[in-house]
């Protein structure tokens, strides 16, 4: 619970006037994430940077530093009745919210809730150079400059030290209720899809093993008349199952097979590869389970209309994530160094050429 | 910045027209004279040029062409900006997109769209509504203005509290870059791997790439809508009412507050029977299912007694709730009715300072002598302070602007920001030194560089050049002073 930005930034500076590099370090509970991280780097550990700095429930805004974590932050909101509307992954109890920023973490909600980066405001940054920047602000509309903020979600932290987060938060909603029923993978998708389209409370539509299950909140009695009208079992252990598929707990994700994410169209014909699948996102996020070779598998994401990461496992010390034309691969690698021209952050842990 | 160009119009019209209909590469300055503003037509300059390419392919050689011979580029939607964003430059460029006004699909079950960056945002929903569906983000000028100019400022509107701004509801986009390489950020996926450019290129006021295909997100129309209006005696009252409603756990449709020069305004515009007397007016849209509306409308009218409202009408049709809009929706062409011109500001506030903005702005009225009426989205503290001015006056424009100064300067005091959704354009880039220091300023002009290395796209807007912060900040100090001590007093 302490602001330890300066030392942070004097870190920073140390490493960039001995040409070091720095792995940019939370609650450790992402370390499998991104490629293996450079054993010749430092570590610079932000957990130790944490607390909320601003918060004030009526505004529907939270202000935090970098290195809180998760909970810290949901118990605070509980108290006020409001919660992350993006119902961040907890991979541990030590996870943070930069991490989450930085690896642009969302929960089952995300179609409907939006993502992290969608309900990011603002935030602090130190960045390659040593200055401590701030970008965007603590309102829910704001066009002055570049959104610098969101550019952070799913950078890994290549280009800067997060030191502090401004954020939408929400209030919990009143009545949250699941719907559960036997479905075949190949009717899946047009199911979920055709219930996402209709001007229902619908906020999780997620398939595994047979069976789909689809979230309704909202006020009481706009769940209650919509879970009349369609079809499903109402499931007791709801929130228990949202839960495990959020923190990533259900049994699908255990094991060391490799996890691989594809993130494309929502009604995209599953790609054809034997093994376990799990669809989340009515179908925008499908997981997949097995061995297999980066490029085969971006092809058949390009397919499906999006892209596919090595999510954990498998060879880390190849790419993990999607690949890159020639010029969007410029236009990152010059980003990168408007940020950090001496490559000091997270080298290698995105891209091995960022 | 940009060098001097390297070549003559002559000589750049002639390369343009041999791979663009002759008709639409324009050079005279009678064709030329529409383009010499958007809709902030205070400032105007006439471009050398204008072109008005149809393909993907003629945008990229465009784009080389101009960016081997330094010459700047200026894209442009309908050019109903608000912040002289389009605005030409008199050495550039000014490449319309007007012809790129196609939608390529829409796909109902996967609820997008696929546009060419010049399709009219209500044209969209209009087009989705044979399938339940809608654009969310409604600007004021959404009948006019394009979706590639919605991408460039990362326009709201009235519903954005709830449905979200333009970086919220789109997929993907493609754009030509400086060089002329076509590339596209995002996916049919709801995330992308990496850092988020589609996220950094919202917003970005045409500085980093140009549009030339949009998609966006369709959401299901919601099955009702309908507004409360709850009149209060005081803004103090009508500004906390509006913490008050959100607090509740109620996230509104809408949530719009009017001042008492609006109210009446709009009122003898519109015929909407508001309460005249009244001193804020708010219009609090809840929408969702059937049992949704009914249960928040009756929330919210409770919320609204306690607060003090006093009255509170809910529209019992969608004739009455068109009507109890439409005032709204017109309040800015009545103001205009009471006053020779007028100048709409943009500042965003945290909601708690609603009530203090609103009263110092009253005072700094007193003090410049222009009156100033406010309609604005409260709901997310989006100010739109109008103020009304004479333009054949001599000085009147001069002090209306330094008016405005005051009032984004205190919008950042009570820790807000001095573009909601308007964008910084030509007409609030000294205001950005208010907003941020060099070192930030700076680290926006090396991302700009990273896109745009020669420097081609929409040069001095946006982000200031560094010398002339300095200055600004300190007239901005001394005026501030001035101000505290006027007030201490008066």
């Amino acid at each position: 619970m302490a602001d330890i930005s300066q030392q942070l930034q004097e870190q920073v500076l140390q490493a960039r006037n001995a040409g070091h590099k720095l792995n940019i370090v939370g609650g450790g509970t992402k370390a499998f994430m991104g490629r293996t991280a450079d054993p010749d780097a430092g570590t610079l550990d932000v957990a130790g940077h944490s607390g909320i700095v601003d918060y004030h429930p009526v505004e529907l805004v939270l202000t935090v530093r970098a290195g809180t974590t998760l909970t810290e932050i949901e118990a605070i909101l509980a108290e006020e009745g409001q919660v992350l509307h993006f119902e961040p992954p907890h991979f541990g109890d030590g996870a943070t919210i930069g991490g989450t920023l930085a690896c642009n973490l969302s929960g089952p909600g995300r179609p409907w809730a939006g993502s992290v980066r969608d309900q990011v405001l603002g935030v602090r940054l130190i960045n390659g150079k040593g200055e401590h920047l701030r970008f965007g602000g603590q309102v829910m509309k704001n066009v002055a400059g570049y959104d610098v903020s969101r550019l952070q979600a799913g950078a890994l932290g290549t280009l800067g030290v997060m030191t502090e987060i401004s954020m939408k938060v929400v209030p919990k909603p009143a009545a949250t209720l699941t719907l559960v029923q036997d479905m075949a993978m190949e009717d899946v998708i047009h199911y979920m899809n055709s219930r996402a389209a209709e001007p229902k409370p619908i906020t999780a539509a997620c398939w595994h093993d047979g069976k789909v299950y689809l979230r309704l909140s909202g006020a009481r009695s706009a769940v209650e008349a919509t879970a009349e009208k369609w079809s499903g079992e109402v499931m007791e252990s709801g929130e228990h199952f949202w839960r495990q598929i959020q923190d990533m707990q259900h049994d699908f994700f255990t094991g060391d097979d490799p996890l691989w994410r594809f993130s494309i169209g929502s009604t995209a014909v599953t790609p054809a590869l034997e093994g376990p699948w799990l669809i989340d996102w009515a179908g925008s996020q499908r997981w997949y389970r097995g061995a297999g070779e980066i490029r085969k598998m971006e092809a058949l994401a390009k397919a499906a209309g999006g892209q596919v990461s090595l999510f954990r496992g498998g060879d880390r010390e190849g790419e993990v994530m999607h690949h890159l034309p020639e010029a969007l691969r410029g236009i990152q690698r010059r980003v990168k160094n408007s940020f950090d021209p001496d490559g000091i952050f997270n080298p290698g842990r995105l891209y091995s050429w960022l | 910045m940009t060098t001097k160009p390297k070549v003559s119009k002559a000589e750049l019209a002639e390369q343009f027209r041999a791979f663009i209909d002759p008709d639409f590469v324009i050079t005279d300055d009678e064709t030329m004279k529409p383009y010499e503003c958007d809709g902030m037509s205070m400032y105007c300059e006439m471009p050398l040029l204008v072109v008005l390419p149809e393909t993907v392919e003629q945008v990229q050689r465009v784009m080389r062409i101009c960016n081997e011979n330094a010459v700047p580029v200026v894209a442009r939607g309908a050019g109903t900006g608000l912040s002289a964003g389009a605005m030409p430059n008199k050495e550039g460029v000014v490449l319309s997109l007007a012809k790129f006004n196609r939608i390529i699909e829409i796909d109902p079950l996967a609820r997008t769209a696929r546009l060419q960056p010049g399709v009219r945002n209500l044209a969209i929903s209009d087009e989705a509504a044979q399938y339940g569906l809608y654009y969310g983000p409604d600007p004021s000028s959404q009948i006019a203005c394009t979706i590639g100019g919605n991408v460039a400022e990362n326009s709201g509107g009235v519903h954005c509290l709830k449905y979200g701004l333009t970086v919220h509801n789109i997929l993907s986009v493609e754009m030509v870059t400086a060089e002329g390489d076509v590339v596209t950020v995002g996916s049919d996926g709801l995330d992308s791997c990496g850092m988020d450019l589609l996220a950094l290129m919202t917003g970005s006021e045409g500085l980093l790439g140009v549009v030339t295909e949009v998609k966006v997100k369709l959401l299901p129309k919601p099955e009702v809508a309908r507004v409360v209006m709850a009149g209060f005696d005081s803004v103090q009252k009508g500004g906390d009412a509006v913490g008050g409603i959100i607090a509740h756990g109620i996230i509104p449709g809408g949530l719009e507050m009017m001042d008492g020069h609006a109210i009446v305004a709009a009122d003898d515009f519109a015929q909407a029977g508001y309460p005249r007397d009244a001193k804020a007016l708010l219009l609090c849209e809840v929408d969702g299912t059937e049992e949704e509306v009914v249960e928040h409308i009756a929330q919210a009218e409770e919320v609204f007694r306690k607060l003090g409202a006093t009255s509170v009408r809910t529209s019992q049709s969608e004739e009455e709730r068109a009507l109890l809009w439409k005032g709204r929706k017109s309040a800015f062409p009545a103001v205009g009715r009471i006053s020779p011109d007028y100048y709409c500001m943009d500042g965003t506030i945290p909601r708690r300072e609603i009530a203090n903005v609103l009263t110092q702005m009253e005072q700094m009225s007193e003090r410049f002598g222009l009156r100033v009426a406010n309609v604005f989205h409260a709901g997310d503290g989006n100010l739109h302070p109008l103020i009304l001015f004479d333009a054949n006056v001599p000085g009147e424009f001069e002090r209306t602007e330094a008016f405005g100064s005051s009032i984004l300067s205190l919008c950042v005091e009570v820790g807000g920001c001095i573009t909601g959704e308007h964008g910084v354009g030509v007409e609030k880039i000294r205001q950005m030194a208010v907003q941020f220091n060099d070192e930030e300023l700076q680290q926006f002009h090396d991302v700009k560089a990273a896109f745009d290395p020669a420097g081609i796209l929409n040069p001095g807007k946006g982000v200031p050049a560094l010398r002339f912060c300095q200055e600004y900040r300190s007239l901005e100090h001394k005026q501030h002073q001035h101000d505290h001590t006027e007030a201490a007093h008066g």
